[in-house]
């Protein structure tokens, strides 16, 4: 449209401040900007050694020296023929599979009783959570003191009631030694399983726990036909993590028995770290730590495999 | 006595009394609604009686067995159709209505076969091996009354069902619900906040308000015989109209009873008024004309007048108009209290 001569167009004025996109307005850059701390922090704590690990387990490389030399397979093929390494291996699994299995069951357990309401109900939560929080090496210190030798604390209680009249050598016995780790493990991991699976048991609506009650499901069919199975995704992230967790925690071992008696409780972390820093092998080591690494890949794609399918079928 | 009994029955939360005193008599094989606006307490009674909320007093009785102390929700022969459905995720539609009967501890041929015999009277025979998400609501509501009715229940539960459906499905859904229930003759207690369905429904209607029964009725009853104001306004959609009379008196009337006063024969004894019309709404079926009461005593009271479209007399806005309530459907209320006084007005 043509103007008569002389006439003005008006712009009407708008806040000057808000007439170019800010940053905040740019979604694209903004999120690269925010990601960018977490990306770094991945890239230079958790990838670059997770690489230089695989690197070293192909290496002859040790420590005090700046070689690296390739040398294939070879420590693994040292490993596999090694009695040590197989009896690691075997007490990881073990290890593993046990405090796993019993967290579970623990955690259920107190995930239901949590979730009943009773007077303190929340100081009980908090109080669950401590052996969490607690730092491990505190928490194991004491844990040593209760397994020990001459002072456990369990021995004497099971004396004075009149229970046990032997003497249980917790940290002497190679069988019962793994039971303490196993023992201490179970303690620390437990309450992250509860409190994961209360989470769970909240996100279950409510009027679906009510039907299984009005249709007239006992206790157990409603936890293993409703509760257990509406929950299979939230257990299977906890019992991954627990695996994880637990498969490659070397603390405890190593504050409680280092390994002992004869090498007999290590697991692949402990004896890696004997190896690996210790012994100075650093290849060797690295082979051991990585060992298990397919075997957790696995492990892990098949429980998230499992816990979308519930969804989905949900 | 009644076949579902309550004895003041009371619920309460600290302070906050949910049901405060009901006494509730349903009667074999009708259908009760509980009606009335969300806090209430309609839910929380119909929970008392499921026995999935334990009665702060009071007594509660299922065929004259007391159910209120120790007998479990699976002990008490009800069963529950919920809001959301509640259906198992995790379960086939056939699971899901063998769920019941399987906690029951059926045979499996037993099961099987009530199974198939739930959904052919609910038509859903080829949804048996559906998951829950891959139903329409609709299906999903046929396949959480399967489940209900193939245990047998003594007494149905029903929480507003049909709030998840859309409007168009929801009158259907209604007709079958009423049919299914008649058919089986089952004792049924229903909850709703929607009147239409109350009315719709109901054999009778408990109207509650703050945790107390205000009126039990047959919908007919109910609706043309409000207890108290609270009822004569919550019922009828527009609510009954309520003006003043006097000091001690308001005077009630339905929408579809205040009429132009030429339609009513001179020998009819009416109550007329002058109504100055504000705003008129053409609903197709009929006109709700809006508007003031224009008289010297009581000026400028809002009523609404429900014209059906046989009445073909032209109403404009801002005009004065002479209209009629006949004697015989003008209900009277106590102004301070509220309640109905007996007799005509």
């Amino acid at each position: 449209m043509a103007l008569p001569d002389g006439a003005q167009v008006v712009v009407p004025p708008r806040a000057p401040a808000l007439r170019r996109a800010t940053l905040a307005d740019r979604e694209d850059v903004l999120g690269r900007l925010l990601l960018a701390p977490a990306f770094l922090y991945v890239i230079l704590l958790v990838g670059i050694p997770f690489v230089l690990a695989i690197m070293l387990s192909f290496s002859g490389a040790r420590s005090g020296t700046l070689s690296f030399d390739w040398v294939g397979a070879r420590h693994f093929r040292t490993i596999i023929s090694d009695a040590q390494f197989l009896l690691t291996l075997r007490n990881t699994l073990i290890f593993t599979v046990a405090s796993q299995v019993l967290v579970m069951i623990l955690a259920t357990t107190a995930a239901n009783v949590l979730e009943v309401a009773f007077f303190g109900k929340r100081a009980v939560r908090m109080l669950l959570l401590l052996p969490w929080a607690v730092p491990v090496s505190l928490a194991t210190m004491a844990w040593a003191w209760i397994f020990d030798s001459t002072f456990s604390v369990i021995n004497w209680t099971l004396r004075a009631l009149g229970l046990f009249q032997g003497w249980i050598y917790w940290l002497g016995d190679p069988e019962v030694a793994m039971l303490a780790i196993i023992i201490i493990h179970v303690w620390r991991m437990f309450p992250f399983a509860t409190v994961i699976l209360l989470a769970g048991m909240t996100a279950i609506p409510l009027e679906i726990r009510e039907a299984s009650v009005i249709d007239g499901a006992s206790f157990w069919r409603r936890l293993f036909h409703v509760n257990l199975p509406l929950l299979l995704p939230v257990v299977t992230v906890a019992v991954l993590f627990g695996v994880v967790f637990t498969s490659t925690d070397l603390s405890v071992v190593y504050l409680l028995t280092r390994g002992g008696p004869y090498n007999s409780t290590h697991v692949l972390s402990s004896l890696a770290f004997q190896r690996g820093i210790l012994g100075g092998d650093l290849g060797q080591g690295a082979a051991i730590a990585l060992f298990l690494l397919p075997v957790l890949v696995v492990v892990a794609i098949i429980m998230l495999r499992l816990a979308r399918r519930t969804e989905v079928g949900g | 006595m009644g076949y579902v009994e309550t004895r003041d029955l009371h619920k309460h939360y600290g302070e906050v009394r949910a049901v405060d005193g009901v006494d509730l008599e349903v009667n074999e094989g009708e259908l009760l609604v509980l009606l009335g606006p969300s806090g209430c307490g309609k839910t929380t009674l119909m929970r008392m009686i499921a026995g999935l909320e334990v009665p702060t007093s009071g007594e509660i009785s299922i065929a004259g067995e007391r159910v209120d102390e120790g007998v479990p929700p699976r002990a008490r022969g009800i069963a529950m159709v919920f809001q959301s459905y509640a259906l198992y995720p995790h379960k086939t539609a056939f699971r899901n209505i063998a769920f019941p009967l399987e906690a029951a501890g059926q045979p499996p041929e037993r099961v099987k076969e009530r199974v198939q015999g739930g959904a052919r009277m609910f038509g859903i025979e080829r949804l048996l091996g559906r998951f829950p998400r891959q139903l329409s609501g609709g299906e999903r509501q046929r396949v959480a009354l399967a489940r209900a009715v193939v245990r047998d229940p003594r007494v149905f539960l029903f929480d507003e069902p049909l709030s998840n459906l859309d409007a168009q499905l929801r009158a259907i859904a209604r007709y079958e619900l009423k049919e299914f229930q008649r058919q089986l003759g089952t004792t049924t207690i229903y909850v709703t906040h929607d009147q239409v369905e109350a009315m719709g429904l109901g054999d009778r209607i408990a109207v509650m308000e703050k945790g107390r029964v205000r009126q039990i009725g047959t919908p007919q009853d109910v609706y043309d015989y409000p207890a108290d104001t609270f009822v004569a306004t919550f019922l009828g959609s527009p609510p009954m109209n309520l003006v003043e009379h006097d000091e001690r008196t308001l005077l009630g009337f339905r929408p579809e009873q205040l009429l132009p006063r030429s339609i009513f024969p001179s020998s009819q004894p009416v109550f007329s008024y002058h109504l100055r019309v504000r705003q008129v709404e053409h609903l197709g079926a009929d006109r709700l004309i809006y508007g003031y009461l224009e008289e010297e005593t009581r000026a400028d009271q809002p009523v609404i007048a429900d014209l059906p479209v046989t009445i073909t007399l032209p109403i404009a806005e801002q005009q004065v108009y002479e209209f009629a309530v006949p004697r015989s459907a003008m209900r009277s209320f106590d102004r301070a209290t509220g309640l109905r006084r007996d007799g005509a007005a």
